[in-house]
């Protein structure tokens, strides 16, 4: 069988569709950027649905940053290289706000990005500083907050998420709280998945049935929790009705990756991008990256045969090793489709410390990709490799997203700005 | 001493009593254990750690077949061959008689490789020669410059199978009792005799205070330390480092070795669904900061990828070290030409006769280490028991069958119960296991470790090496309320601590990918790393 070759021709072509390059191809659709996305969402479907800015800024603070913008402004103090420290800080906050307002229109309401850090909890019963969070998870940082009676409801027969273990662990800051068991309506015995029981509760009568159970074990609470599975694709409607049936605030605290909301965000970005003209080959490793002195060739292939995308400019933003950006080989750590070098330790022997969460965290975070402010990358002697070449997210080099709780913060505000400079390109070369 | 001893906290110590007290849950202390519950002989075993912590849970586990010896120390070669028969009559669940294969490739010494077969021969090891395209034909991964290849009988043991059911074996005969995490400390000495063994649990602090007819010290590469604590000046021990390598897959089916006189990364040793490559060796003087180094990982795989080339290229999961003491009797400066054979040293001239300690050897000669110190400590108890254990089946021990790789998953299926939910999904590790490991494992106890767990059973075997299912067995805990409040957490952290120190040096291709979703999982998402440090009890108590 012999397979067409397809050519797509746009003015940016975003390579991974991870938080970075979604966030890129928002940025571009807005701007009215003819764009070509393609790649693996890489770790897209780890995420909790919390969108992080930055919760330690490395000054070895006992506590995680109530202010992240204080943070910010330590960075730029303290580590100039960050990219955090190197988007100002208006560009963060306009990145942070065109994002969570793109996808809330696209229908997973965001809160807007505000002043502090919120503490955010998670299914081992710990808290979390992020920035912004999910509607559906907004009253849980709320109760906490209000040391509100509050009911954690687990299920029968869902694993990894115990309301034992939330309560065993927050009960000393948070008296409130307390746990009950019921079994999700009409699931056969045995294993049951968050997935499955999410898109169960898009059915009207599966949430009567759930409200029912939850009523009879409720008691005196005032605000109720749930795992992450209020919904697919309406996780707002399907929260508000809840809570309408139970006639209190419900909030969801996201499973252990890959969770609901990661899952969510991917298939919105799927569906929606599409629609709005964005053209988009999800889930296809990129193969190479040609630069030819009229346009930017990306190889690819799908089910159907090759393609070649062609575009003025090209916003790298692959990932780290997690999604395939970086390579760790025994000997060094290699960018495997431009080959572009990476910044990183002399030896692998520096790679890791000895003490795994030991507080200064592991050299082999910070290495990647190093870029000028521009966000382009630079070649061995600090030279630009190309004008057209922009990198974004977390391949970037001199930041450790996992300690600095940045992760999110790193990909939005570094595509933002990527995505300022590929406008750039794109306009001189339509002139 | 007259007035009840109390501890320094001012309150009453608590003393237990027994006939034999044994310092030491490797195999030799373990196998000790058994023998004497065998003669009727009550125990108590204590281990600072838990069983296999030391040498007995970083080795190659290869049964020897004394091939390897049979040059450098042609009695331990006879001696491993004879053990190694008897193991695998009495205790075959431990065993997997995989047969070995000795290889030797171009440039290796033509006259190691000549007189070889002659060697084993002599030391009455069958030995069969094979041409190197059988050899390959057997061993589709050896590499093609082979130019000769024999075969013998080695075989692969389950260090942790034979001590739990050592142990389990001991508590259903005669009641004998196993202490983890107990260190000893002290002894209580007079009279030409010892009268008690003061020890501390290293978890809670607690002190406890072990009144004993006999005392056995089978602390291994601690002997020398031990001994000294009962004023004993006469175990003199040196220490080699042993870095070993696990590939994510089973490269061969047989053990694999260089002929040639052992040296670094010279064997190769399948264990169920994967392969352990090594091992160097490395004097070293401390015994408690035991790691593996970048430098001693690559050596392993330069070196044995001259037998098996897809060593190069293979995804390691793991990388470990143990420290093999070494009883010195001259001044030999190369340690693998140290006589591999043991010592038992009955302290008589050191004034005391009820101690003695046994160290050295092999884990394949840990049965006739155990029957010869069982011998002396019942000969001064006036026990006439004659030893059983080269002809008493191993009992299997139900809560003991979870360290086999391969068998979660066979008696998942088997039971076919839709609600016993896998918690490990690497190694098919079930809550059914989980709880029949806390409930009556050797050393189950109410509130388990995760690293106490993962010894007893396969979870965290696999290529996560416990991230996820680390995670998942703690939540479990606390559902089933095994854990009440933060210290789930401090346990979740100190296992990802540990496991993360079989990694550092393993960390490329996939294993890179693995690593930052962990760490962005128990950090980034869980917050471990900012977990405030907790009052333990010995605080409390000190
Ligand atoms: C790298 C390496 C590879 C090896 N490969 C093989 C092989 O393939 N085949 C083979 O047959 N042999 C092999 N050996 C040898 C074998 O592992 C050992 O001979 C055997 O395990 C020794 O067992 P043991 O019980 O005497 O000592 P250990 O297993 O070291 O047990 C000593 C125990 O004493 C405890 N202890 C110490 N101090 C105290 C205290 N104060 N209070 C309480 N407890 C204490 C320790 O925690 C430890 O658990 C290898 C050894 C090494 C190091």
């Amino acid at each position: 069988m012999t397979y067409e070759k397809r050519e797509f021709i746009a003015d940016l072509a975003v390579i991974g569709s991870g938080l970075a390059g979604m966030a890129a191809s928002i940025f571009a659709l807005k701007r009215g950027i003819s764009t070509a996305q393609a790649g693996n969402t890489g770790a897209l479907a780890y995420t909790t649905g919390y969108l992080d800015l930055l919760g330690d800024a490395g000054t070895g603070a006992a506590e995680h940053l109530g202010d992240p913008w204080a943070g910010i402004r330590e960075l730029q103090k303290s580590q100039p290289n960050h990219p955090l420290a190197r988007v100002p800080e208006n560009d963060i906050h306009e990145a942070f706000t065109e994002f969570t307002s793109f996808i809330s229109e696209c229908g997973i309401a965001y809160g807007a990005p505000g002043k502090v850090n919120l503490k955010a909890l998670t299914p081992a019963g710990t808290t979390k500083p992020t920035f912004s969070v999910p509607a559906t998870m907004q009253p849980g940082v709320d109760a906490l907050a209000s040391q509100a009676r509050c009911v954690i409801i687990d299920f029968k027969g869902l694993r990894g998420f115990s309301g034992r273990q939330v309560v065993a662990n927050l009960k000393d800051r948070w008296p409130g709280l307390t746990t009950e068991r019921v079994s999700f309506p009409d699931m056969p015995m045995g294993e049951i998945y968050p997935e499955v029981m999410a898109r169960a509760l898009e059915v009207p009568g599966t949430r009567e049935k759930l409200a029912d159970a939850i009523k009879s074990v409720r008691g005196d609470a005032q605000v109720i929790g749930l795992p992450a599975i209020l919904g697919m694709h309406n996780p707002d409607l399907v929260m508000t009705e809840l809570s309408r049936l139970l006639g209190c605030p419900v909030f969801e605290i996201p499973t252990m990756p890959p969770s609901v909301p990661g899952i969510r965000l991917r298939e919105m970005f799927e569906q929606v991008f599409p629609k709005k003209g964005l053209t988009l080959v999800p889930q296809q490793k990129v193969r190479s990256v040609e630069f030819d002195t009229d346009s930017v060739q990306l190889v690819l292939a799908d089910n159907h045969g090759p393609i070649i995308i062609h575009a003025k400019a090209v916003i790298l933003a692959t990932g780290r090793f997690l999604s395939g950006g970086l390579e760790a080989e025994q000997t060094g750590i290699v960018e495997p489709l431009v080959n572009l070098p990476v910044a990183q330790p002399t030896s692998r022997d520096s790679w890791y410390s000895m003490e795994y969460m030991g507080r200064d965290g592991h050299a082999i975070h910070q290495c990647g990709i190093r870029v000028d402010d521009a966000f382009r990358p630079l070649d061995k002697d600090g030279k630009v490799v190309d004008p057209r070449l922009f990198a974004a997210g977390v391949i970037l080099a001199h930041q450790d997203w996992i300690r600095g709780r940045c992760g999110a913060g790193v990909a939005i505000s570094s595509a933002y700005r990527a995505v300022q400079g590929a406008e750039q390109i794109i306009l001189q070369k339509n002139n | 001493m007259t007035s009840s001893p109390t501890s320094q906290a001012g309150t009453a110590i608590e003393t237990v009593k027994t006939d034999v007290l044994i310092i030491g849950g490797g195999a030799t202390g373990t196998g000790i254990m058994r023998d004497l519950a065998l003669r009727s002989v009550h125990c108590r075993l204590i281990d600072k750690q838990d069983l296999c912590a030391g040498a007995s849970g970083g080795n190659h586990g290869l049964l020897h077949s004394g091939a390897r010896y049979v040059l450098s120390d042609p009695h331990s070669a006879s001696e491993c061959r004879e053990e190694g028969e008897i193991l695998k009559r009495t205790s075959s669940q431990c065993i997997e008689n995989t047969g070995g294969l000795f290889v030797a490739v171009k440039g290796d010494d033509e006259g190691f490789i000549r007189d070889f077969p002659a060697l084993c021969q002599a030391a009455g090891i069958p030995v069969q020669e094979l041409t190197p395209k059988e050899a390959l034909e057997l061993e589709p991964q050896l590499s093609k410059d082979i130019i000769a290849a024999y075969a013998v009988p080695d075989a692969t043991i389950d260090p942790f199978r034979l001590a739990l059911e050592n142990v389990n074996h001991a508590r259903e005969l005669n009641d004998s009792t196993y202490h983890p995490h107990t260190t000893l400390c002290d002894f209580e000495i007079g009279d030409g005799r010892i009268i008690a063994a003061f020890c501390r649990d290293s978890r809670t602090g607690k002190e406890l205070r072990i009144v004993a007819k006999q005392y056995v010290n089978a602390g291994g590469a601690w002997a020398m330390d031990i001994a000294r604590l009962a004023g004993c000046n006469d175990v003199n021990l040196l220490y080699s480092k042993g870095t070993l390598l696990i590939s994510h897959d089973r490269l061969t089916t047989r053990v694999i070795n260089r002929l040639r006189p052992p040296a670094d990364g010279d064997i190769l040793v399948p264990g169920g669904t994967v392969s352990v490559l090594g091992t160097t060796s490395l004097r070293t003087d401390d015994l408690e900061n035991v790691r593996p180094t970048i430098a001693e990982v690559d050596k392993n795989v330069v070196e044995g990828t001259a037998m098996v080339p897809a060593l190069a290229h293979a995804r390691y999961i793991r990388a470990f070290s143990r420290v093999r003491p070494l009883v010195q009797h001259g001044d030999d400066q190369n340690d693998r030409n140290v006589a591999r054979s043991f010592a038992l040293m009955n302290h008589e001239d050191q004034n005391l006769n009820n101690f003695c300690t046994i160290t050295g050897g092999k884990l394949t000669t840990f049965r006739l280490m155990a029957e010869k110190t069982s011998d002396l400590v019942a000969k001064r108890l006036g026990n006439t028991e004659p030893c059983t254990t080269a002809t008493t089946p191993l009992p299997g021990g139900q809560a003991c069958k979870w360290t086999e790789p391969g068998a979660s998953p066979k008696y998942w299926y088997e039971a076919n119960n839709s609600e016993d939910m896998i918690l490990c999904e690497c190694e098919m590790v079930p809550q059914s296991a989980i709880d029949q490991i806390v409930l009556c494992a050797p050393g189950a106890e109410n509130e388990m470790t995760l690293e106490a767990i993962a010894l007893r059973s396969r979870a965290g075997k696999g290529p996560c090496q416990g991230s996820f299912c680390g995670i998942r067995i703690a939540s479990y805990l606390y559902d089933r309320g095994y854990y009440q409040d933060t210290t789930g957490l401090h346990h979740m952290k100190s296992f990802f601590n540990e496991r993360f120190k079989g990694l550092r040096t393993i960390i490329w291709g996939q294993q890179a990918a693995q690593m930052e979703l962990a760490e962005a999982l128990h950090c980034g998402l869980l917050g471990l790393d900012r977990l405030e440090e907790k009052k333990t009890n010995k605080a409390d108590n000190e």
